[in-house]
């Protein structure tokens, strides 16, 4: 098993969060997996990605230029990124800032999903990240959606414990709408 | 922690775990790009772990401090990364030759000058020869997965005491910053036998002992370095490296530390195409494993040194090879993030004949 993604979007959608959780996910899940984030002085308003691979084989590079999959939370993320995605590789397009129509669907398969305004039905805007990782476990299949609501605990921290089962809600619904 | 133990961790986060569990006394550090996450755990940390956090005001006075707080006999440490690092090479110089163990931690970024705060391999030749003045030599150990960050920084305190001498753990802004399952040893304190015939621990009752590097009195220096060569020759035997699908291979590619695991990506692209490669990985860069690339070079098998800078390392392959074969070069400059395509083409490149 070996499966990478690149998930990319605005600093402050929880570009780096949503890896962490799929990451922990995977270690959880027992495969090996490595997490990368680009750690630049991005700050909220400009973008930020993060890497995350998964194998149940020893990990080689956590630098992929052609990923499997890509997570695009907005526009210039997705713009940027489906380019590399390697061929018939799979984006998670969060159509509520990006339409899916601008991905290049003869090439790559395109999985659009509301992610803001699913959030917001959900109750809260902010859990965008967690939609669209609900949405990218649906559409590649990576992992058991029940991992990533397992993980919750580990990876958000202790001072929005109380929000929890709301992400682990929005997980499902993204799950849901792919 | 997860069901089999694991935890996940930033290679940063992994070095201070491990020096730590090694019976870590003392941290001073000056905060720079990308090890910033190794002055942040030790401050939480260490003070639980009974040792003592300095935030110092300066590369050089937190060098100075380690170098007081090592001469007491506590294990003690510094980190920094490449511009950083220089300003740290006058202690390193003298804790060399006064003979204090220590462990330095430094995570490359991108340079010369202050460059950018991005990955590079441009201190090679700084950390394996020595870096400050003089004539000397320290252990350097180059980590390519958070796992042996770990491991190799709690070695790095061991191999410090058994010599006396500084210890480099040489590693980059990728093993820095990646995040990885790591298992966690059991902590062990340090051995206060360790230090009982040297340690600055108060002279009542005993001889005065006194840590110096100046000897003007004719003789005195020429016997202190007899004793360091001997010390320096002995070194040899903590020479380690990985090899990694070289049986078969008609070309081994040398390469250390996170830039050879994305090396090994390309290797296995290669192999699954039925190309003929391997890997060679120094874990030691000082000693250089200059036995091991012999071998290699021995059964015929064609050498290429993949580095992410204009080609440091190449010069011990070479030199490792000399009068049996030569070793041909790929560098990444600092600037530029390596990937796997970059070096599965240069394989491939110099495989079928066609690099430099």
């Amino acid at each position: 098993m070996y499966a990478d993604v690149i998930i990319a979007g605005f600093g402050g959608q929880g570009v780096v969060l949503a890896g962490t959780l799929l990451a922990y996910a995977a270690m959880e899940h027992g495969l090996n997996v490595t997490f990368m984030p680009v750690y630049g002085p991005e700050m909220r308003g400009g973008t930020a990605n993060c890497t995350v691979v998964l194998s149940d084989e020893e990990i080689g590079s956590p630098i992929i230029r052609r990923p499997q999959n890509v997570v695009a939370l907005n526009r210039p993320s997705l713009e940027k990124f489906q380019l590399q995605l390697a061929d018939g590789g799979t984006v998670v397009v969060n159509s509520s800032l990006a339409d899916p129509a601008l991905a290049d669907s003869a090439r790559i398969k395109v999985v659009g999903v509301p992610c803001n305004d699913i959030a917001e039905k959900v109750g809260n805007a902010r859990m965008v990240n967690m939609v669209a990782m609900g949405a990218f476990v649906k559409a590649t299949g990576a992992l058991p959606l029940e991992r990533l609501k397992q993980a919750l605990s580990h990876v958000v921290p202790a001072h929005y414990g109380h929000l929890i089962p709301k992400n682990a809600e929005a997980l499902q619904a993204g799950y849901d709408a792919a | 922690m997860s069901a089999d133990g694991r935890i996940f961790v930033k290679g940063n986060e992994a070095v201070s775990m491990g020096a730590i569990d090694a019976g870590l006394k003392g941290y001073f550090g000056y905060p720079i790009t990308p090890q910033n996450e190794i002055p942040e755990y030790m401050s939480l940390h260490l003070p639980k772990a009974g040792g003592a956090f300095v935030q110092a005001e300066s590369e050089m006075a937190a060098i100075n401090m380690v170098l007081g707080a090592a001469a007491t006999g506590a294990r003690a440490m510094t980190s920094s990364s490449s511009p950083g690092v220089s300003l740290m090479q006058e202690s390193f110089s003298y804790m060399a030759t006064s003979e204090t163990p220590c462990v330095v931690v430094n995570m490359m970024r991108g340079g010369p000058g202050l460059g950018d705060i991005n990955t590079s391999q441009g201190d090679y030749y700084q950390a394996t020869r020595g870096g400050g003045h003089g004539d000397y030599r320290t252990p350097v150990l180059a980590p390519s997965t958070c796992q042996e960050a770990y491991d190799l920084t709690r070695e790095a305190f061991d191999i410090a005491f058994r010599f006396r001498t500084p210890v480099m753990i040489l590693g980059d802004a990728i093993l820095g910053q990646m995040k990885e399952p790591i298992t966690r040893g059991v902590p062990r304190p340090a051995d206060p036998a360790e230090s009982a015939d040297w340690g600055l621990s108060g002279a009542k009752g005993r001889e005065q002992r006194i840590f110096r590097s100046l000897f003007l009195a004719e003789g005195v220096l020429t016997a202190v370095n007899q004793r360091l060569r001997a010390k320096f020759e002995a070194m040899a035997s903590l020479a380690r490296c990985e090899t990694f699908m070289t049986e078969d291979a008609e070309l081994v590619v040398v390469s250390f530390g996170s830039i050879a695991r994305i090396v090994k990506s390309s290797i296995r692209k290669l192999r699954a195409r039925g190309l003929k490669v391997g890997l060679l990985r120094p874990i030691t860069l000082f000693p250089f494993p200059a036995e091991a690339v012999a071998a290699v070079a021995r059964q015929g098998k064609r050498l290429l040194t993949i580095e992410h800078n204009m080609g440091q390392m190449v010069d011990d392959v070479r030199l490792a090879v000399c009068g049996i074969a030569d070793s041909a070069f790929h560098g990444t400059l600092s600037g530029t993030i390596p990937t796997p395509d970059e070096y599965e083409a240069a394989i491939e490149a110099a495989l079928t004949g066609g690099s430099k």
